[in-house]
């Protein structure tokens, strides 16, 4: 037993033992810290190199990037013919809408992100300027893509196709959707029965069935319900089906936000005498919605990836697109490749609108403790 | 003071432009367009090319509508639609014409209110397989895969002939031509069967065409053609004489280089004059449509041999040989009215 | 005008008449619907009848859980939909279950790769589309597996081509009833064990193997009767002959890729259900329970599962639902579901929307609902009494 003592400063710090710091250290840590972990490993990597083995050839040293047709893309190279996507890129992003007029697209795309930014991100600078841009940007966007104003040629809804569709359908349904939707989250805790039992009657029967048997319903049977005579394109006919649809799982996310407001909040709105009305607007909705936020965003991924089904009713989104290609002799069979590319277009839009969801998440979660 | 009443339901009043008064050709030509509901992609009918430019058979036809009533045949907005969808588009009014490989049968006839004008296209049923398969007949297919296209009155046909010769088989339904081809390429079906004209067309896109070969069996009649609503006669008979005048045309070697110089002149032949508009066409005007209609649809889309040349004949991959759909003179089922 | 005022000032008489009027404006939009439904029908000459469920269909289906031959009714080819429609269902969540359970235990494993692996695999898959999901895997399988003439012959009675996978199909014989009556018998005595078990455990604290005894009893029970009654099973093994296999159980090509994009895609969806409800669970439990010395797979089984799994199960169900549902999009590769059948072809050879999509809709309403209702129960019954 010793009972020397040690000044501070006296003696160097020494590293930490070997094996615990550094390449090794953190591979032993990570990857090899038990048997069991280490067979996982090694399962991992075998994984790993049959996978990568197989694909990136295929992918990207083998692959031909333009070529005339299908057969020419063979002579050249025998991996993927991604010919078929750089001759008809604009037809992908665009669909048919005419040349001259896509920079309207572009723009009303690139405001999109001013319109929304003041929504998205809460501290923004200037918030209270950029609102009212919001506001009326779905007018502008209207206008921009549709035209018939101002000198811009009317564009016919036929010629919408490619990822343009898709963010259309996306972007339309969720906007549209969300009045409705917080119409009926606030009806299913209403305390006027009739009230309630409608607004569950139509959450559930919209959660019910699958999105396909309604845009069927859009697509053959909604005009009869309709007077007879009118007559209004599928495209808005599959837009009011989207929002429904949507409208029911907001619904719930919004409800999930109400239900998340300490019961305080409503004893003291309450105690200050203010009557429903004013307790929704000036308490629960500003609470409810920002806490629903996420949510919110989780719901437009899905119905952004559920756009995909229009092209069972015969609208051309980026899959219908490239079905129509590949009906063209020139590069018939390719749907790998083609099928490849609208995956790889979707998990980049959703993986970065996921990203943020959970951003926005963790910013809450942060706050609020 | 007075109450304040808060309604919870914001009721949204939309007015839809309807559109039952007015004849359809008086709604194209105040549109300027002619809109054509067409295949979502069917090689050599329907389908985009590199530049979004919509060819085919079925295309070319709505050009031609278009040139007789518009004067131009550019002036077409296509619509795409399904097996499944075609028809409530056409009664939905998004569309004039179908112009849609559309078989001719009596419960779509009458029963679903809508008017065939005429057949564009002779078709039937066939069976394509792969030459190493060893098969010669359809009769020979008992136990086999059949991917089938379906939306169509394929499925049946297909019930009906295998039941017919006491055979079974295994259905593989499948909606789109393209996705089909895909199946049967990967070998998942052993036979292909939908309209032989679409066999030929899925045939051209194969890497080794020579490999495959269609069964002489032809399992049902298939005359193809464009439909359209029921109760504008007007309009009915516009489409129906579109169609005839370009295979009067071919009758009377109308072509789109010579057309413009038989229109100036005096012809032996007053049939082309009347059809031309160098000789008065007794009730053209009832059809609401100017002198030169059949020059415009000739000069800018073709008569119907330069159509179905340019579309699906020797020249193209299709390789498709006239057959039935030539003139009743050269063989085939096309008897036109005279044009008087 | 006072007496007015009075009513809208007493709160239930004011909330009477707010839903009076709820009621009359819905009732006159409905009545509204109904009356331009049937003047379009009178106007295009249709009708509305279900006669057309017991017609003859006409067409074929490839994969049928009970007998059907196109001279069955429309009413038939939709009940065969509606069992492939199970069926799928029925794979794909087991699939789903077990690849999303693990994949979410691996995410939050220690092991760098693998967790990364997993996470990758979560991101990647669910956002994709799902329809696009189906296209690829179907078009994987039938592209990657050979032709039946070549097919992979496993023991030479299970056969994998791109037509399918056949295996021996079990037929039975008399004195089946005998090996019927054993499982039963075992699956009574398994579940008044398990009740026996749990009441021991929570007087004593002593615990059984629960679990595997009662996996032997269910096993062997039935094995034993069914060797005591002379083997009453006989099987049909698969055999090449002429274009197919015939013969045999069949799994065809598009039931298989829909499993496994069905299943690959809700699992990305369970594993981050489960892993978020691993992590719900307060760390002072796991470190409790470690504490009075619980082995680490007890302190998973007995104090971190059974307090997860309240949280995991309500989203766990959506998500099968959402799979259920997610199996219409069947229609894209052939597979004949419910939506196939009833709502594709029947409709397009009948031509009654109205009346086939009313009858699909309902059905699957019928089930969401019903699950719904289940889960309700569950909550209810699980829920933390009190606080």
């Amino acid at each position: 037993m010793s009972l020397e003592t040690y000044k501070p400063g006296s003696y160097p710090n020494l590293p930490p033992p070997a094996g615990t710091v550094g390449v090794y250290g953190w591979l032993k840590n990570n990857l090899f810290s038990s048997v069991s972990n280490s067979l996982l490993t090694i399962l991992s990597v075998i994984l790993l190199y049959y996978l990568i083995d197989s694909i990136i050839g295929w992918f990207f040293f083998d692959a031909v990037f333009d070529a005339d047709s299908k057969i020419e893309c063979r002579k050249i190279n025998d991996g993927a013919c991604w010919a078929v996507i750089t001759r008809r890129v604009g037809q992908f992003v665009y669909g048919f809408y005419p040349e001259a007029e896509r920079w309207r697209i572009d723009l009303t795309f690139y405001t999109m992100f001013f319109a929304f930014a003041p929504l998205l991100y809460p501290d923004l600078p200037k918030r209270k300027w950029l609102l009212w841009f919001s506001g009326i940007y779905p007018i502008f966007a209207f206008i921009l893509i549709n035209g018939g104003f101002f000198g811009l040629p009317k564009i016919e809804y036929s010629l919408f196709g490619g990822f343009m569709l898709t963010v259309i359908l996306g972007v339309s349904g969720i906007v549209c959707s969300l009045p409705i939707g917080i119409l009926l989250a606030l009806g299913r805790q209403s305390k006027l029965t009739v009230v309630r039992t409608l607004s569950v009657c139509f959450i559930e029967f919209m959660r019910g069935v699958p999105l396909i048997t309604l845009l069927f319903v859009a697509s053959s049977m909604l005009n009869y319900f309709m007077p007879p005579g009118t007559n209004f394109s599928i495209l808005v006919r599959v837009i009011i089906m989207f929002t429904f649809f949507s409208a029911a799982y907001i619904a719930e996310v919004i409800r999930g936000g109400i239900q998340a407001i300490p019961k305080g909040q409503y004893e003291a709105a309450d105690a200050l005498g203010l009557n429903y009305w004013q307790t929704t607007r000036f308490i629960t909705l500003p609470q409810a919605l920002k806490i629903s936020i996420p949510g919110i965003v989780n719901t437009f991924i899905g119905l952004y990836k559920d756009t995909t089904l229009v092209v069972v009713i015969g609208l051309l989104d980026p899959l219908g697109i490239g079905r129509a290609a590949l009906a063209d002799t020139k590069w018939n069979g390719l749907s790998t490749e083609t099928y490849l590319f609208v995956a790889l277009f979707f998990f980049v839009s959703c993986f970065a609108m996921s990203r943020y969801s959970l951003w926005l998440e963790n910013k809450l979660n942060t706050e609020n403790k | 003071m007075k109450t304040k009443i808060l309604l919870a339901a914001a009721t949204a009043g939309v007015m839809f432009a309807g559109s039952v008064l007015a004849s359809t050709l008086d709604d194209v030509r105040a549109r300027g367009k002619l809109n054509c509901i067409i295949n979502t992609g069917l090689a050599g009918f329907a389908a985009p090319d590199d530049k979004g430019k919509w060819t085919g058979f079925d295309v070319d036809f709505c050009r031609a509508v278009a040139a007789a009533t518009l004067g131009d045949a550019d002036k077409v907005n296509y619509t795409t639609a399904t097996g499944k969808t075609r028809f409530t588009k056409l009664a939905a009014g998004e569309g004039e014409i179908l112009s849609r490989n559309t078989t001719w049968t009596f419960s779509r006839d009458v029963d679903l209110s809508q008017t065939f004008v005429g057949v564009s296209y002779y078709d039937g049923q066939g069976f394509m397989v792969p030459k190493a398969l060893g098969v010669k007949s359809a009769k020979g297919l008992d136990g086999a895969s059949v991917c089938i296209q379906t939306g169509t009155t394929t499925e049946l046909n297909l019930a009906e002939f295998f039941a017919g010769n006491g055979m079974k088989y295994n259905p593989v339904p499948i909606e789109t031509n393209a996705e089909a081809q895909e199946l049967y390429k990967a070998g998942r079906c052993d036979v292909y069967t939908t309209d032989a004209s679409g066999l030929y067309a899925t045939m051209s896109s194969f890497d080794k065409p020579g490999d495959h070969m269609v069964l002489p069996e032809i399992v049902s009649k298939e005359p193809l053609g464009p439909v359209v609503r029921h109760g504008d006669d007007q309009w009915a008979d516009i489409v129906a004489w579109t169609l005839r005048a370009m295979m009067a045309g071919e009758e009377l070697n109308i072509t789109s280089s010579n057309v413009k110089s038989l229109a100036a002149k005096d012809n032996k032949n007053k049939e082309i004059n009347r059809l031309l508009g160098k000789d008065p066409l007794q009730g053209l005007s009832k059809l609401g449509l100017s002198a030169d209609w059949a020059v415009q649809v000739i000069s800018q889309v073709g008569n119907y041999e330069e159509v179905f040349e340019k579309n699906l004949g020797m020249s193209t991959p299709l390789k498709i040989a006239r057959g039935a759909n030539q003139l009743y003179k050269d063989g085939g089922l096309f008897y036109i009215p005279p044009i008087k | 005008m006072t007496f007015v005022n009075n009513l809208w000032r007493n709160e239930k008489s004011r909330e009477i008449i707010i839903q009076l009027l709820v009621l009359l404006s819905i009732g006159w939009f409905l009545s509204w619907l109904v009356a331009n439904v049937d003047a379009n029908f009178k106007a295009l000459g249709k009708d509305i009848s279900f006669e057309f469920l017991f017609i003859p269909a006409g067409y074929d289906i490839n994969q049928y859980l009970i007998d059907y031959n196109n001279r069955d009714s429309h009413l038939r080819a939709g009940i065969v939909g509606l069992l492939n429609t199970g069926l799928v269902a029925f794979f794909g969540i087991i699939l789903a279950t077990v690849l999303g359970i693990s994949v979410g235990i691996i995410r939050l494993s220690k092991n760098w790769l693998a967790s990364k692996i997993a996470y990758w695999y979560v991101e990647f898959t669910r956002n994709v589309p799902i329809l696009l999901q189906i296209l690829l895997w179907h078009g994987i399988i039938i592209n990657t597996l050979p032709h039946p003439k070549k097919a992979i012959n496993i023991a030479d009675v299970t056969f994998l081509s791109n037509r399918g996978f056949y295996i021996p199909k079990p037929l039975t014989e008399n004195g089946i009833e005998f090996v019927y009556l054993f499982f039963i018998i075992a699956i009574i005595f398994s579940i008044l064990f398990y009740k026996y078990c749990k009441k021991k455990q929570d007087l004593t604290g002593a615990q059984y193997p629960v679990f595997w005894i009662n996996l032997s009893v269910i096993i062997s029970l039935p094995l034993f009767a069914f060797f005591i009654s002379g083997m009453p099973i006989s099987l049909e093994i698969p055999a090449l002959k002429g274009f197919n296999f015939r013969g045999g159980m069949h799994m065809s090509p598009e039931l298989a890729a829909l499993t496994f994009a069905l299943g690959i895609y809700t699992a990305a969806f369970i594993a981050e259900i489960v892993r978020a409800g691993i992590l719900a669970v307060d760390k002072g439990q796991r470190e409790a329970a470690e504490s009075i010395g619980l082995k680490p797979s007890k302190v998973m089984n007995l104090v971190i599962l059974p307090q997860a799994r309240r949280v995991i199960i309500p989203p766990l169900t959506s998500q099968y639902l959402n799979l259920t549902k997610n199996s219409s999009l069947a229609i894209a590769i052939g597979y004949m579901d419910l939506v196939a059948t009833l709502g594709g072809i029947s409709l397009n050879q009948t031509g009654r929307e109205m009346e086939t999509m009313v009858i699909v809709m309902l059905i699957y309403l019928s089930v969401s609902l019903s699950i719904s209702a289940l889960m309700n129960w569950y909550n209810n019954k699980a829920k933390l009494v009190g606080r």
